[in-house]
């Protein structure tokens, strides 16, 4: 690499890292002051993206890009206070769940109005072209860009620093509820800063318009990268956010300058998860102030009652017996749901009761499913063997990423098991001689007695409900006592003499270990398994099923996993716009149900 | 009044009567997740549906096709395969786009015995590596395109060859294709970079900029979409392109060419679909039919969806029932025509000779065209019997 070309490739970095710290920035402000995880804020980049192409015909770029940021915040007001103001005193988290809704209506409303074609905007009048630097031709837009991100990052500083409103979101930022004992009036601080949060995601994706055409799914690219910024760089710190768009923008930039291409497809989680391991609040963070009595106080998990033991056991019975009367279609839904239900127990059992979020569950989900495959395959295990054994290889996945996690908590913790499972992701997506690379592995069938659909179905409904109620189960032993009182007070908990880490650690591995279980249930009932099945978006699912059914609650996941699959495949069948009316239907449990369902059913049997 | 009660259940009997003759067809594709393919490719299927059940059918009987959305991952697609198939009653399967996707549908027409047309996937796997007796192949694969462009591009004599490709088993393979294919063709043909973005995500200025630095004579590269629009950007202002061949695979396909608009690089070497300049009588009587029903122009999508369809119709007729074992047989060595010339489904590996057309990029009116085109028939692109035993497993 010669002298000129490491200077372009450090520019060139310069620039990516300014369209990336835009909207960062956004992200990190709105989860400094409201806590909330907007997980649509890609949506909004894409928003801002989508509205600048359809304006630069008309009015020309430069006007079309700051109307567009406008727009979109005044969307991010809209929603915050139609939406999001009804939910600060639900439990932490399910914020984060009415965003997702918000990410599937948002994308379907992209789709109708603007139709399934990529748009490739205009480039930017009077930047068009290029200019010389050390004998090379560079984008004129791109020298606009990296002035750009900077400008920002000083205009925020100064209103940050500098002005009343400022004062009061930083001091929001360091303590909410002393600042609202202190006379600050939230609803009007939270709607302004979701607002501005949401101006500069819609900017973030205006400008970018001359460098990439506005596409459907750019949407959830940029929101994982997003994340990655913000947490590398500390949440809710802008100047970290910069830092660490800087950081990630330039290392792509020389990996592909070097020739070490491929490794882009995962060295922002790498980095991620290297930062998180050395300075567990990411670059320029500070650890976060315990936020108290923001959501309503989580009840202890009671024993549950004779009638819900009896009620859980005719369910099971009632499910034994459906092969009596269906053979056909519903055992394979069910044989889904089932499974799905043991990953959403599974998950729950460390977010709910453990207190330790995580995003990246579906790793041990899928370290299960291609433990199986592998071993069939590979290994010329019987079908039967591999299922035993494939769940243990998730559990030491588990054991493994788990006891870089629980050194953390809250979101630090979800973000650095996301970028475990990322980094197992892109392991298995790229060892192609391996694991079949992003084919993934087919022809992985049970054995023959089993290979029946009701053979099948009794399998998994022996293994799940087993999974289930062991989890359950484990729960009210002492161990699960100890792993609650690590979540409700670490201090106290360790006062008496707990090992809180300890516990959490062993807790995620067991957890891990029943995600392998339905991870290897997985690969057999589909006979073929693909990097897919650890993907961002099946972590994803997993907590929509978790908060869906209410965290708070024992059974809730399992009602959120019947709800979720069940609504996907009801709903998917007969509708166009299916994603959107997924998403309106979890927008509405959510504002009807802020507990989750189960926990709604709860608190009014309770009465 | 009874009458009339009596005659009108009569009716509902000889409407279900007509419902339990027609022929179910499981569809399935990742509608939401790649509409910009899979929208013109449903308008496809429509109109050949139309068509076939307009013409009285297949064996007397209405062809009836029950379309699902696979959410665009290999466990949903393979779930809503079998609701297909034991709900539905299908007897036949079609669709897919991805290759994992369409790898998981065809192992599961393995397993459960019933005959899957792949309609869209590229992989070479799935008629090769990972295929199956049950399992029959449309468009042309990867392996095929690339050796659409290989001739092209060893008429050209450069030594110094850059490869850009999106970072999956598509990319990888077109490229392993295309270095074996091209060192066969013109010996001592030097690869001097490989740039493997991943896909959707290129850092299209810092790839450009990689490639200029290994000094190329010329390009190979298999992005597309969004990608390749970027690519195409970042290069044009940055002057890579500038006296430079490049070779790209399937940018003349209108869903990839139509959003370049004005930045089309011109000359390319490309795949595609010059929809509006081919002047058979095949294809200008689906244009006009496609037209008239649709108020749109066809994309490659189209004549993918029309052709499937119209593979399953041909097949059914030529089985006589919908009987698996019958239908492979029907299929293996059918012949008919599609709107972009006449097709073989081989016998040794189901894969059909749809071919491609093969040109250059050109702008006309700020919109990207193909000149210099010609049609390659697939027949003529693909390895001998011999290696093709090899590969499968069958």
């Amino acid at each position: 690499m010669s002298a000129s070309s490491f200077l372009i490739q450090f520019l060139n970095g310069l620039a990516s890292a300014s369209s990336l710290f835009l909207v960062a920035a956004g992200l990190s402000l709105i989860f400094g002051v409201t806590r909330i995880v907007n997980f649509a804020h890609g949506s909004l980049f894409m928003l801002g993206m989508y509205l600048a192409v359809a304006l630069a015909p008309q009015l020309g770029f430069w006007v079309s890009v700051p109307l567009a940021a406008l727009a979109v915040a005044a969307f991010g007001a809209l929603v915050e206070s139609l939406l999001l103001r009804r939910l600060y005193g639900a439990p932490e988290l399910l914020q984060l769940l009415a965003t997702f809704a918000l990410v599937l209506v948002i994308k379907d409303f992209t789709l109708w109005a603007w139709g399934p074609e990529d748009i490739l905007g205009p480039r930017a009048p009077g930047l068009a072209g290029a200019v010389t630097i050390a004998g090379r031709q560079f984008p004129q837009y791109d020298l606009f860009l990296i002035f750009f991100g900077p400008a920002v990052l000083g205009l925020l500083w100064f209103v940050l620093t500098r002005t009343r409103w400022g004062t009061l979101v930083r001091a929001a930022t360091q303590d909410r509820e002393m600042a609202g004992a202190l006379g600050v009036n939230q609803r009007w601080l939270f709607t302004s800063v979701f607002a501005l949060g949401a101006l500069l995601a819609g900017l973030g994706g205006a400008v970018q318009t001359p460098r990439e055409p506005a596409t459907l799914f750019i949407d959830l690219q940029i929101i994982s990268d997003a994340f990655v910024v913000v947490v590398v760089g500390g949440l809710g710190s802008i100047p970290g956010a910069f830092l660490a768009a800087l950081l990630i923008a330039e290392i792509k930039s020389f990996c592909i300058g070097f020739g070490y291409s491929k490794i882009t497809l995962v060295v922002e989680f790498i980095v991620m998860a290297v930062v998180l391991v050395l300075r567990p609040w990411g670059l320029l963070g500070r650890m976060p102030a315990q936020s108290r009595g923001a959501g309503a106080l989580e009840p202890p998990l009671l024993l549950p009652s004779r009638g819900l033991l009896a009620g859980l056991a005719a369910l099971a019975f009632g499910l034994a017996m459906v092969p009596a009367v269906h053979t056909g279609y519903t055992l394979v839904l069910l044989t889904d749901i089932l499974l799905f239900a043991l990953f959403a127990v599974s998950l729950h059992f460390i977010m709910g009761p453990g207190g330790l979020h995580s995003f990246g569950h579906a790793a041990y989900f899928g370290l299960g499913a291609y433990g199986a495959g592998l071993l069939v395959q590979k290994g010329g295990v019987p079908m039967e063997a591999a299922l035993a054994l494939a769940p243990w290889l998730a559990a030491f996945g588990a054991l493994v990423f788990g006891w870089f996690c629980v050194r953390l908590s809250g979101v630090y913790l979800a973000m650095l098991t996301l970028a475990f499972a990322q980094i197992a992701w892109s392991v298995i997506f790229q060892w192609d001689a391996f694991t079949g690379g992003s084919n993934g592995i087919v022809g992985i069938w049970p054995s023959s007695w089993l290979s029946s659909k009701t053979a099948y179905y009794y399998l998994t409904l022996l293994a799940c409900t087993a999974g289930i109620a062991l989890l359950w189960r484990v729960l009210y032993s002492p161990f699960g006592y100890a792993v609650r009182a690590g979540r409700d007070s670490p201090l106290r908990a360790d006062a008496i003499g707990i090992d809180v880490r300890a516990r959490q650690w062993a807790a995620f591995t067991f957890a891990g270990l029943f995600a392998g279980l339905a991870g290897a249930l997985f690969a057999f009932s589909k006979g073929s398994i693909s990097p897919e099945a650890l993907s961002v978006t099946r972590s994803v699912d997993g907590l929509v099923m978790v908060l869906l059914g209410g965290i708070q609650t024992l059974t809730g996941p399992v009602w959120g996993a019947v709800l979720f699959t069940w609504l996907q495949d009801a709903v998917a069948r007969g509708i166009d716009y299916w994603r959107a009316v997924i998403g309106g239907v979890i927008l509405l449990l959510v504002l009807a149900f802020p507990q989750g369902v189960t926990g709604f059913l709860r608190e009014r049997f309770a009465r | 009044m009874k009458l009339k009660i009596a005659l009108g259940m009569l009716a509902v009997l000889a409407a279900t009567g007509a419902q339990a003759q027609s022929i179910r067809i499981g569809e399935l594709n990742s509608y939401k997740v790649f509409p910009a393919f899979l929208e013109p490719y449903k308008k496809g299927w429509e109109l050949a549906l139309e068509e076939i059940n307009k013409a009285g059918g297949v064996n007397g009987r209405k062809l009836e096709v029950i379309s699902r959305d696979d959410n665009g991952n290999p466990g949903d697609a393979v779930r809503v395969a079998e609701e297909l198939l034991s709900r539905e009653n299908a007897s036949v399967l079609m669709g897919t786009f991805a290759s994992h996707i369409g790898l998981a549908v065809a192992n599961l027409a393995n397993q459960r015995k019933v005959v899957f047309i792949a309609a869209e996937p590229l992989t070479d796997k799935i008629v090769w590596e990972n295929g199956n007796r049950y399992t029959f192949r449309l468009r042309p694969s990867t392996y095929m395109q690339v050796a659409m462009l290989v001739p092209e591009a060893a008429k050209l004599k450069k030594q110094r060859w850059a490869i850009v490709y999106p970072n999956y088993e598509y990319g990888q393979s077109a490229t392993a294709s295309f270095k074996k294919l091209l060192s066969a063709a013109q010996p001592g043909a030097q690869f001097v970079a490989e740039q493997a973005p991943a896909l959707g995500k290129i850092e299209a200025g810092s790839v450009v900029q990689a490639l200029m630095d290994a000094k190329p004579d010329a390009i190979f590269s298999s992005l597309f979409g969004a990608d390749l629009q970027k690519f195409v950007r970042e290069g044009n202002t940055r002057g890579l392109f500038k006296n430079m061949t490049v070779f790209n695979l399937l940018a003349g396909e209108p869903e990839y060419l139509d959003p370049l608009k004005d930045e089309t690089p011109e000359g390319w070497w490309v795949t595609g679909y010059p929809w509006s300049e081919i002047n058979t009588p095949a294809h200008k009587k689906f244009l006009a039919a496609y037209q008239a029903k649709w108020k749109d122009y066809p994309r490659l999508g189209s004549v993918v969806g029309y052709s499937t369809m119209y593979t399953v119709a041909h097949g059914v007729k030529k089985a006589g029932s919908t009987d698996p074992e019958k239908l492979i047989a029907a299929l293996k060595g059918l012949e008919m025509d599609t709107p972009i010339g006449p097709i073989v489904y081989r016998a040794v590996d189901h894969q059909s000779t749809m071919g491609a057309y093969v040109g250059q990029l050109a702008k006309k009116k700020g919109v990207g065209t193909m000149v210099n085109w010609r049609f390659a028939d697939g027949a003529h692109f693909l390895p001998p019997f011999a290696e093709v035993r090899a590969m499968r497993k069958d």
